[in-house]
């Protein structure tokens, strides 16, 4: 910091700090006014909603939307699946996330390059759904939670993240000392690598935790029982399913619903994301990182 | 192609002068036995990317083929062209092209230089909670699920509680149903998605930034040149090599748009504009069952997908110098 030397601003220079802050304000104020709307319209009365009387503030402070989801016992299902999902799939996508980006990143393993190579062509050109479909069903996945924990279990982005981790910030020597002292691959990988990856595995964790939490579209596809439906599919169904077909509706069994279902909306949104948005200010810094490291050298 | 179990080559460690055989046939052994690991830890996610990656590409030998399901991929019988003959014979066909590649290059156009603008910026404020603050709000709806984000569209733009409603009120204009006119449908994916992704994408160039170095902006202070001159003559190029790989990306994922979005926020008045191919594949292959005509669809998708990013990429390397590979 030069804050002795610092070179006087110029008249066009502090107007243009001006606008660039003025400018970051808004787009604050962007990002912010829908989800103060959401949480406001959650924690107000069914009537004042209704009324449209609720934009950034509570109008008649109500708890009663959040006692009606947390007591809907299709909202529990969702979210003990949800949970199911994201611990089981993260433990399955770090292990094996791991299993190939440690030895991808040793220079002494061949056939790296070629793996890499494989890997990356699965980014630009992929099967397709109907191809991918009948794969998991010939493997008789369908309907069962494999279906959602295994077709998706690697991200090749996380996997070049984790090489690129493990090349750059664990040195060359390590692996020749612990090789020295007689330890094999699996024995240096446990006692010596991971422990020193820690902010790695913490990264990989919870992308991969926000990745099964927010997942819909596998259950929309593989699953149909009911009781195996993860969270984002029971809010789908209660959130959306009628809900914009506008107009389409028979008014007066639509006011009749209305009159909870509105505040009841608002409350499941800020209950479904409560767990991420929990997490985030842990998540964000490392996840700053884990996106820089896999930015850097790709 | 299976290229995982060759021999492991030793380490490149000191070379002995060739002594006893005996030696040299141990140390040999003490590589393998030091890494012969590693090539039994990549065997199951190997398996996994041949499995679910790569077989599911030769199953697209079915957009050849007439499926028959008991008889499976290859045993169906060949129809060479005829499902892409019917495909593109079908006015259907047309409508879907046109409004995949409208929202996709829409949202390219959108979401490419919002990031670099709010990277540019960010990068200029020196007052360090304020842009910490602008960071963390700004990266947070990256982190809420597609359902989550197409109900707070759909909460937000309703026509009788909504909040753009009772602001489009406040000013005396009368509701507008977003959701519900096709018109609006292109405006509400592309700019939902960059409420989404903004603050996200703004992280890689935020790093691209910090990279350049500030002697170069300390001699163009010196030499008087403006914020705004120094913004264009230095942080514009510096980080310019990370656009064009994201700009390439962008286009080569053109035809992969959304289908979780696309398909939450799509109604029956606004499909005349918001059914794409994704959803298109979705509906006629898992819903109608017509697997072979769903494949021929996706099929088609993903080449065009390739070809652009392919076209873009060698565009990008004759322009700039800048590829996704050497």
């Amino acid at each position: 910091m030069s804050a002795t030397t610092k070179v006087r601003e110029s008249a066009g220079d502090r107007l243009f700090m001006i606008v660039v802050t003025l400018m970051l304000v808004v787009v604050l104020l962007v990002v912010l006014a829908p989800i103060a709307f959401i949480v406001a319209s959650s924690l107000s009365s069914a009537d004042a909603v209704n009324a449209g009387r609720v934009s950034f503030w509570p109008v008649d402070f109500s708890l009663h939307a959040y006692h009606v989801a947390l007591s809907n016992s299709q909202v529990l299902r969702g979210y003990y699946n949800s949970l199911i999902y994201a611990v089981a799939g993260t433990a399955i996508s770090v292990t094996l996330t791991v299993a190939i980006a440690y030895p991808l990143s040793r220079r002494t393993f061949f056939g790296r390059n070629v793996i890499m190579t494989l890997l990356i062509f699965t980014m630009l050109f992929s099967g397709g759904l109907i191809p991918t479909y009948m794969v998991v069903q010939d493997l008789g996945m369908l309907n069962t939670r494999w279906a959602l924990l295994i077709p998706n279990a690697i991200g090749v982005w996380q996997v070049i993240i984790a090489r690129t981790y493990f090349a750059t910030s664990i040195p060359e020597e390590l692996h020749e000392a612990a090789m020295l002292d007689g330890a094999s691959e699996l024995r240096t990988l446990r006692s010596v690598v991971l422990p020193l990856a820690k902010p790695l595995l913490a990264v990989l964790a919870l992308m991969y935790a926000i990745f099964q939490w927010n997942a819909y579209f596998d259950a929309l596809v593989y699953l149909k029982d009911t009781d195996l439906m993860p969270l984002q599919i029971v809010l789908r169904n209660m959130l959306l399913l009628n809900s914009n077909r506008a107009g389409a509706a028979d008014l007066a069994q639509q006011m009749q619903a209305l009159q909870l279902a509105n505040v009841l909306r608002y409350a499941l949104i800020v209950v479904s994301s409560l767990p991420v948005l929990l997490l985030y200010p842990f998540v964000a810094r490392h996840f700053t990182k884990g996106v820089l490291v896999g930015a850097v050298k790709g | 192609m299976s290229t995982t179990m060759q021999h492991p080559i030793s380490p490149p460690a000191v070379r002995e002068p060739p002594v006893a055989r005996r030696g040299r046939w141990s140390r040999a052994q003490q590589a393998w036995r030091q890494h012969w690991q590693l090539y039994l830890l990549v065997i199951v996610p190997i398996a996994y990317f041949v499995i679910f990656k790569y077989v599911p590409m030769t199953f697209n030998v079915i957009a050849f083929k007439d499926y028959s399901p008991v008889r499976g991929p290859w045993g169906s019988d060949w129809v060479g062209l005829r499902n892409f003959q019917l495909l593109f014979g079908n006015p259907v066909f047309a409508e879907l092209l046109k409004n995949t590649v409208i929202l996709a290059f829409y949202l390219v156009l959108a979401s490419f230089p919002i990031p670099i603008l709010l990277a540019l910026a960010l990068n200029e404020i020196r007052v360090g909670w304020f842009k910490r603050t602008v960071q963390m709000v700004t990266y947070a709806p990256y982190f809420i699920s597609t359902v989550v984000v197409v109900s707070m569209t759909i909460l937000v733009l309703s026509p009788r509680a909504g909040i753009v409603n009772e602001g489009l009120g406040f000013f005396g204009a009368d509701p507008v149903n977003f959701l519900g006119e096709p018109g609006w449908f292109r405006h509400i994916y592309v700019w939902t998605d960059v409420w989404q992704t903004a603050g996200y994408s703004a992280v890689i160039y935020m790093a691209a930034l910090a990279g350049i170095d500030p002697a170069l902006h300390e001699s163009a202070r010196i030499d008087g040149a403006s914020r705004l001159q120094r913004i264009r003559h230095i942080d514009l190029p510096g980080i310019m090599p990370t656009a064009v790989i994201i700009l390439i990306l962008g286009v080569g994922n053109t035809m992969a748009i959304g289908f979780e979005k696309t398909y939450l926020l799509q109604n029956d008045l606004n499909l005349g504009v918001s059914e794409i191919i994704p959803t298109y594949v979705y509906k006629t292959g898992l819903l109608n069952a017509d697997f072979s005509m769903a494949t021929a669809v996706g099929l088609f998708n993903s080449v065009v997908n390739l070809v652009l990013l392919l076209a873009v990429n060698a565009v990008a390397k004759r322009v700039t110098g800048n590829g996704l590979w050497r």
